[in-house]
């Protein structure tokens, strides 16, 4: 009679198979390869091991693959996979002065040492659809080869907002509050006030569009920062770890991270000058939009930490940090999908009594 | 490769369990813990099946519900997850089940001692609607700062002429703690009162697990000329006649025919086949 509440289990087998089938597509066009989507939609990848927390691009593929190309269905895929991880050891801090760079750009000296290097950027393209991909090609397109000048090519590259730091016009960078341990927020629950760590922790799984509206807001006055894009650089590092029974580092990968360094304006407060500040971010691959929005965001909420008074959301470390986390997020806003018909039967109990107390319905 | 008894490795289970032991030693307080990225969605039952993964066993018996009923599409997909991930036997009889993960409703068929009721919770903090920030909800539960709740209620009152909140019906456990019974209809409340059972609660998004032990006196705040009332129906369930039970409404036809029956479907199908079991604890 009433089948709406009988039969989950059919029909919860049924869409699983509804869902392989429509994940499939047409049987006609060829399947896609987790090396397709690695090289070819390698921002996708690129995006989900950063919010998945994870750097395995075939796995971060495979999801993508998986998800049918929605994002946030393959972070949650690829972060249920990593919460069954071992944990082996915490890696040293990344030298990013060390980074191989592709990409490294600073919007405050015209040049600097190591000089400005475009790399593969969308930045100037004109947003002309191009015909020409919509057909395979035979020839594939040639790189240009990399010029690097001898005194350029060391394995260091200083960082911009160092040469700042020797002129003393920036903030010293902090020691870091943590006293070596690394705080984990996929261990440990967020308590407030969190550890800078802990904070671009979650700012760097947290979901790209969130951070983007965050930090725009930020620039358009809700906790403005007045940033300047110090440096962003793009390139590999290497990962290394130092085994206590070894006693001396090991280097264990190289990966491809973005940088971005801003620099914010500091009018100086009664026990600091005036000077400028950093915001920082850092994400896997060329997220770069993601780590600008990531480091506008961290600096709007070191504002206690540099006595401003918070007046905006975008500062209110509660609100961004509790906010920010697109599968909770998603889990959380789709779950109204789930069944409520007890407490919506309650609620309708509740409204006919009171309607009816005020007569403006029969008592059934 | 193959997953550990019931998904969780070890560590993680000792970690919930350590979490459990406090809340138990402290009914009604939130204990923060470090809740794991599980294989279903946030707002599915995360924190109810992290719960339910620590503390059974391979001799339990596992019974899983939504909405009062046993078939609906969550609690066929959990109960399915247990019983792929540990092999234990499931059941829909209230009282065969050693553990009964619930989400909105407490069984008609009364609990008995050495069952653990394990609810999912959306949102743990009792106080959230009323302050925002953790930081201060967490202030106020330290310092038994309840008068804002008392205040809600008797904003309703004036307005209403009663307290006009359904669902998640504030309680205070064991006279200390304010608590927020998951959001089980205010129907059920009576029920969590020095209950047999053991009754955790989970929210995983949210990190918190807390507890009411077994025989704990929780009350649902009221006043002395409003005292707490329930949800009430002005007919029987429309399949098995029983009465004093939750009922839902079920529109059958498109002429506004409506038909009411039980939420429990257990309790509901076992009275229309052998007729009325054991009436329900009020």
């Amino acid at each position: 009679m009433y089948v709406a509440v009988k039969g989950g289990e059919r029909a919860i087998e049924n869409a699983h198979r509804l869902l392989a089938a429509e994940r499939r597509g047409d049987p006609a066009v060829p399947e896609l390869s987790l090396a397709q989507i690695d090289q070819q939609l390698a921002l996708a990848v690129d995006r989900v091991m950063t919010e998945g927390s994870l750097h395995d691009r075939e796995l971060a593929a495979l999801a993508v693959k998986q998800a049918r190309g929605d994002l946030i269905e393959a972070i949650f895929l690829l972060r249920a996979y990593r919460t069954t991880l071992p944990r082996l050891g915490t890696s040293l801090p990344l030298d990013t002065d060390r980074m191989i760079v592709e990409r490294r750009i600073s919007a405050i000296f015209k040049d600097l040492p190591g000089g400005q290097i475009l790399g593969p950027t969308f930045d100037y393209t004109h947003r002309l659809l191009d015909f020409e991909l919509a057909e395979a090609r035979s020839d594939a397109p040639s790189a240009p080869a990399m010029r690097r000048e001898a005194p350029e090519a060391p394995d260091s590259l200083p960082r911009v907002v160092e040469l700042l730091d020797r002129e003393g016009l920036i903030e010293g960078e902090s020691p870091g509050d943590g006293g070596g341990h690394v705080g984990d927020l996929t261990r440990e629950p967020l308590t407030l006030p969190a550890k800078r760590g802990v904070r671009l922790q979650n700012l760097a799984r947290g979901d790209e569009g969130f951070l983007l509206a965050m930090g725009y807001a930020t620039q358009r006055g809700y906790g403005r920062n007045h940033p300047f894009a110090g440096e962003i650089r793009l390139g590999e590092v290497a990962v290394e770890l130092a085994p206590e029974e070894l006693g001396f580092a090991v280097e264990i990968a190289t990966i491809t991270v973005t940088e971005c360094q801003m620099v914010n304006q500091f009018k100086g407060s009664a026990t600091a000058p005036p000077q400028f500040t950093r915001g920082y971010g850092l994400v896997f691959g060329g997220a770069e939009r993601k780590a600008m929005a990531m480091a506008l965001v961290d600096r709007a909420l070191r504002c206690r930490e540099l006595g401003e008074e918070p007046t905006s959301p975008t500062q209110d470390e509660e609100f961004v940090l509790s906010h920010s986390d697109n599968v909770e997020a998603s889990g959380f806003v789709q779950h109204l999908k789930l069944p409520h018909y007890v407490d919506f039967q309650s609620e309708l109990v509740l409204v006919r009594d009171l309607r009816a107390g005020q007569g403006t319905e029969p008592s059934r | 490769m193959s997953y550990n008894f019931a998904y969780l490795d070890e560590q993680t289970k000792r970690m919930i369990r350590r979490a459990i032991l406090k809340a138990v030693a402290i009914p009604g307080y939130q204990v923060p813990f470090g809740s794991r990225e599980m294989p279903l969605s946030y707002g599915w039952g995360t924190g109810g099946v992290q719960v339910t993964a620590s503390v059974i066993g391979p001799a339990d018996v596992l019974k899983v519900i939504d909405q009062g009923a046993d078939d609906t599409t969550n609690a066929v997909s959990i109960r399915a997850f247990f019983a792929r991930t540990t092999g234990v036997a499931t059941t829909t009889r209230t009282e065969e089940a050693t553990l009964i993960q619930t989400r909105h409703r407490i069984p008609e068929t009364p609990l008995r001692p050495g069952q653990i009721v394990v609810f999912q919770v959306p949102i743990p903090e009792p106080l959230r609607w009323l302050e925002p920030r953790e930081v201060e909800t967490r202030k106020m539960h330290a310092l038994e700062e309840y008068g804002v709740m008392y205040v809600r209620l008797y904003e309703d009152i004036t307005r209403h002429g009663r307290v006009a909140q359904t669902y998640e019906y504030p309680v205070l456990v064991n006279g200390r703690y304010l608590m927020r019974p998951s959001p089980i209809p205010k129907f059920d409340n009576p029920k969590l009162d020095r209950c047999p059972a053991l009754l955790l609660f989970g929210a995983g998004r949210e990190k918190r697990i807390y507890a009411v032990p077994p025989w704990t006196a929780v009350k649902s705040l009221d006043f002395d000329d409003h005292p707490f009332e329930v949800e009430h129906w002005d007919r029987p369930c429309g399949l098995c006649g029983a009465r004093g039970v939750f009922l839902d409404e079920l529109i059958v036809d498109d002429k506004g025919g409506r038909l009411f029956i039980c939420s429990d479907t257990d309790y509901c199908s076992r009275r229309q086949a052998s007729g009325p079991g054991p009436e329900p604890r009020r």
